[in-house]
Formats: C-alpha cells, sequence, structure tokens
C-alpha cells in the first residue's frame, strides 16, 4: 500500500511537470546549455581533442544546480500556500509517502533530461575512443548529485510557503555545498580542511566524472539525500 | 460508524482555540456545527480528520482509536473550509487521484468516479481544468473527491459558502441523502442551513461546546420567551402601543408598520401572550386583524449563547 500510494503521487507530479510548461522549459534549457557549451562554443569537444564528456559534465553540473531549485521551490511551499497538504494528508498518505514520491517525481524529470543526452555519448563514441567506465561513472554522479539536491530543495520548500524563499534558499545551501567548502577548504589544512573538502560536493562529483567511483562517494551522496528528505518530513510533519 | 469525542483540547500558542470539548454523533445522524468566526469549529474538524493532533482527549471511530491510526483516514470524507484543490488538473484526473489515495481497488476506480459525476452534477464539467470552473462547480468536485471512496463519515467545512441558491438546496439535498447512512459533520455559520438539514446542533463558542441538541430542543430551552406578532386597528396607535406595553410580562413592543398597525410583541410572562392580547382588544373595542405566533428564532437562541 505504501509503494502504491508514493507512485500514485509521483505519478502526479511528473504529469503536471509536463502539463505545465516546467518540464520542456526544463529540458529545452538544459538540453541548450550543455549542448552549446559541449559542442559549438569554448573548449568543447572538437578543441579538446579527446573523445570524453569531461566538458558535458562540467556543464551539466553547474546547469542542474541552477535549474534544480527551480523544479523543487514548488513542491510543498504551494501544497501549503494553496491548502492542498491538508487534502493530501487528511487522505491515507502521510508526510513520508508525500515526499518519498515528489522526491521520485523530481528525480525522473531529471532523468528523462539526462537520458536526452545519451546522444551525445553516442556521438563522441562513434568519433573516437570514449572511456566507457569514466562516462558511466560520469553520468552516475550527475545522478546523485542531482538526488542531494533535489532533497535539498524538498527541504528548502519544506519550511516555507513562498515559492521565491524556497528556490533562493536551496541555491544558498547548494552553493556552499557546491563550491564555497571547495573555496574555503583549499586554503586550510590539516584535520579541519580535510573534513570542509570531505563535505563538499564539487569535490565528490569531480572525482566521479573522471571515472573514480568511491564508496565513500556514493555514501556522501546519499546521505544527503536521506539528510534532506528526512528533515522535509519532519517540517512536513511538525505543524500538527 | 459511530465517532465518540472525549475531552478533546487544542492550543495555538497561549490562545486555547479548542477546550474540552466532547460529544457523540451516531450512524445515519447529521450534525451541525454552528459558531461565530472563530470559536474552534474548523479546529475541531481538522483534529476529526486527523490534520491536526490534539494536545489533549480522544477521538474514537466506533471502535478505533484516532491517534496515528492513519487507515481510518480511508472511512473519512472530508471537505475542508475554502476547499483547496489542484487548479491544474482536469476534474476526472483530480478524482482518479483522490480514488487510489484513499484506496480505491483500481478496477472500481472507474464505476466510482462515473458515479460521483452523476450524483454531484459533475457532467457538463468533467473535463475542464479545475482552475476554469466557478465557484458552485469546484464546491461539487470538492464533495466528490470527498466522497469518492464512499466513507461512513462525512465532514464539511462550510460545504454551502460561495453557492447561488439552486446550488445550496441541491447541495441540502444531497447531504441528507447522504445523511442516511453515514456520519454527517458540517460546520456553518448560516443558521436556516442547520435548520434545513440537520438532525443535531452542537453550538461552539470560544472552544466549548454552549449547546447541544435538536433544533426543537434548543426552541423549548430559550422558550420562555414568547413573540407574537398583531395588527390591531383602533383610534389611537399610541394608546394601543401604551396598552399593549402595560401588559404584565411585556418586555418590548415594537412598531413594526405604521400603516399596517402591526406590532410586534415579546413577553417573558408565565399567562400566554395571545389571550392577553386578545382580552385587551375586547376590552377596548378595538378589532384584531392579525395575530401570529412567532418561533424563537434560532438566530436569537445563538445570539444568547454566544455574545455572553
Amino acid at each position: 500500500m505504501m509503494k502504491s500510494i508514493v507512485a500514485t503521487i509521483a505519478r502526479r507530479e511528473l504529469n503536471s511537470f509536463f502539463d505545465s510548461l516546467t518540464a520542456y522549459i526544463l529540458l529545452i534549457a538544459f538540453l541548450g546549455f550543455s549542448g552549446f557549451f559541449t559542442w559549438i562554443y569554448g573548449s568543447d569537444v572538437f578543441m579538446r581533442k579527446e573523445a570524453d564528456l569531461d566538458v558535458f559534465f562540467g556543464i551539466a553540473k553547474w546547469t542542474l544546480f541552477f535549474f534544480i531549485p527551480a523544479v523543487t521551490m514548488k513542491m510543498l511551499a504551494e501544497e501549503k500556500k494553496t491548502g492542498t497538504l491538508e487534502i493530501l494528508l487528511t487522505k491515507a498518505v502521510n508526510p513520508r509517502q508525500l515526499i518519498l514520491g515528489k522526491y521520485l517525481a523530481c528525480l525522473m524529470l531529471i532523468m528523462i533530461a539526462l537520458a536526452f543526452t545519451l546522444p551525445y555519448y553516442i556521438s563522441v563514441a562513434r568519433i573516437g575512443d570514449i572511456d566507457h567506465g569514466a562516462t558511466l561513472s560520469g553520468y552516475l554522479g550527475l545522478m546523485l548529485m542531482s538526488s542531494a539536491y533535489i532533497a535539498i530543495g524538498l527541504f528548502a520548500s519544506s519550511i516555507t510557503n513562498n515559492q521565491i524563499v524556497a528556490f533562493l534558499l536551496a541555491l544558498l545551501i547548494g552553493i556552499v555545498f557546491h563550491f564555497i567548502l571547495d573555496v574555503i577548504s583549499s586554503g586550510m589544512r590539516g584535520w579541519a580542511g580535510n573534513l570542509l573538502s570531505d563535505l563538499s560536493v564539487g569535490k565528490h562529483f569531480d572525482s566521479m566524472s573522471r571515472g573514480v567511483i568511491d564508496t565513500k562517494d556514493i555514501l556522501f551522496f546519499a546521505g544527503l539525500t536521506l539528510l534532506g528528505l528526512f528533515l522535509s518530513e519532519t517540517f512536513i510533519s511538525k505543524n500538527k | 460508524m459511530d465517532l465518540k469525542i472525549n475531552g478533546l483540547s487544542k492550543h495555538f500558542g497561549l490562545q486555547k482555540a479548542v477546550d474540552n470539548i466532547s460529544f457523540e454523533v451516531r450512524s445515519g445522524e447529521i450534525v451541525g456545527f454552528l459558531g461565530p468566526n472563530g470559536a474552534g469549529k474548523t479546529t475541531t474538524m481538522k483534529m476529526l480528520t486527523q490534520y491536526l493532533t490534539p494536545d489533549h482527549g480522544e477521538i474514537w471511530y466506533g471502535n478505533r482509536r484516532s491517534t496515528e491510526n492513519t487507515d481510518i483516514r480511508r472511512d473519512i470524507g472530508y471537505l475542508p473550509e475554502h476547499n483547496p484543490l489542484y487548479e491544474e488538473m482536469p476534474v476526472l484526473d483530480y478524482l482518479n487521484f483522490c480514488a487510489a489515495l484513499q484506496g480505491v481497488p483500481p478496477s472500481e476506480i472507474p464505476a466510482r468516479i462515473r458515479e460521483m459525476v452523476r450524483k454531484c452534477g459533475l457532467d457538463d464539467e468533467k473535463h475542464k481544468k479545475i482552475g476554469e470552473l466557478s465557484k458552485g462547480y469546484r464546491q461539487r468536485v470538492g464533495l466528490a473527491h470527498a466522497l469518492i471512496h464512499n466513507p461512513k463519515v462525512l465532514i464539511l467545512d462550510e460545504p454551502t459558502t460561495g453557492l447561488d441558491p439552486n446550488q445550496i438546496v441541491e447541495i441540502r439535498e444531497l447531504i441528507k441523502e447522504l445523511g442516511r447512512e453515514k456520519t454527517v459533520i458540517l460546520s456553518t455559520h448560516i443558521l436556516s442551513e442547520v435548520e434545513a438539514t440537520c438532525d443535531r446542533i452542537l453550538i461552539i463558542n470560544k472552544g466549548q461546546i454552549v449547546a447541544d441538541g435538536t433544533v426543537g430542543n434548543l426552541r423549548r430551552q430559550t422558550e420562555s420567551r414568547q413573540i407574537i406578532r398583531v395588527r390591531i386597528e383602533g383610534p389611537s396607535q399610541d394608546n394601543i402601543y401604551q396598552a399593549l406595553r402595560q401588559l404584565p410580562g411585556v418586555t418590548m413592543v415594537d412598531l413594526v408598520n405604521r400603516e399596517d398597525q402591526r406590532y410586534e410583541v415579546q413577553s417573558s410572562s408565565e399567562e400566554a401572550l395571545n389571550r392577553q392580547v386578545f382580552r385587551l382588544c375586547v376590552q377596548n373595542n378595538w378589532v384584531l386583524l392579525e395575530m401570529t405566533p412567532t418561533e424563537t428564532k434560532l438566530e436569537d437562541i445563538f445570539r444568547d449563547l454566544t455574545i455572553k
């Protein structure tokens, strides 16, 4: 029963992405940005003269960083604002099922976006001798990173009923993990520097996009995801 | 399914929203929650539907106690105040979604949706998005999703707000029909609505129940007061007015309409007021054109109980 409720909620959310323009705008913008920089502009695949998708992973890391909060911002904030949260939680739905459903819907949307970039992979593989392992690991990294940011986005959306606040808060939390921890830790030595650098999404993602799958990286992203989801659940259950 | 509420309380900060409320509702009974704004009606309903957790007290659904037993919600249909809905969803998709969440078996969902569309009169609008519907139709969608899983208990927070008079009558008929087999609790501040639909009234004020009974019962409680409307023809209106005032027990005389010579007389006397008025007219040789006893209005009972 638990599974079917989560699936029902996830399906509704995914449909609503495609019924509104959200999904199409996200897909077009994501493919546009990443395609442009991967194939056409700057140090693109042809300039580098190397058959890999490093450029794409570098761009996708940033585009997803901005796009995910835009997808997650309304997930809970809007339900709270319009009162539909009350409808859901007075039916046989508990906060955990609700949040899992929403999380899965967002993750599915990102996976659809990533699936559309598979032609990049196929093209590069036909041009040169691509490292299949590293590419796969890069995609896995993107998915894990997205999962963590979705959870952070849901958390931001769970504590407010204002979508803009949710968006900005998600970006703010995101930027710390994405980038600021890296910057700070690079100037520090010893255990503190190591700790901060271990908490950096950037560092974990970069190592995965180079083709190194370390359990530490996977645990890090999984932990961040669980923490985000757990906090969202706590905040949604709190005001009862 | 019978409902039993025992010593229910809920605070928001320092404010007591609901203060030690107890009552019972039996299956097949329609109970109206009546009270001024902010009396605690909505908070009570939100606790009954498990949206809010009570600070103290128990809620029993049949023999199941409502403490995080979320299965109970499958037996409850709830129409919240303001009727929030997913604006961007088409009516049919929305009903399908609600039915799936409430655990209606997939094979039965289409039949249930057809029945709800028919019962709630949504046939012409069923393919539209909810956001495009008028307020009356939105309210019907709200009722339809509350009923989709055929719940045993129905909790409706102001079900007829925003409807036009025809729609109000239709919705009331629907509620009455449902009330024959289900346990229905509805809140309203429209008094005639309670009289028209409910078997029993609970008047709530400042978080407490101040009256509990049928409309008739409540009337009898406040029946120490008699009100009649009379039309008396006589030479001088002032004399009539003064004479009426001087009847024993009369507390108020109101000249309602000068041309019609229509008065409203209120009395708290033991003796029947209509007899007194009749004798007065005979003594003075006035013509009694009309005399109508007026029942104590529900409005008056309500005012009495909630303004103190």
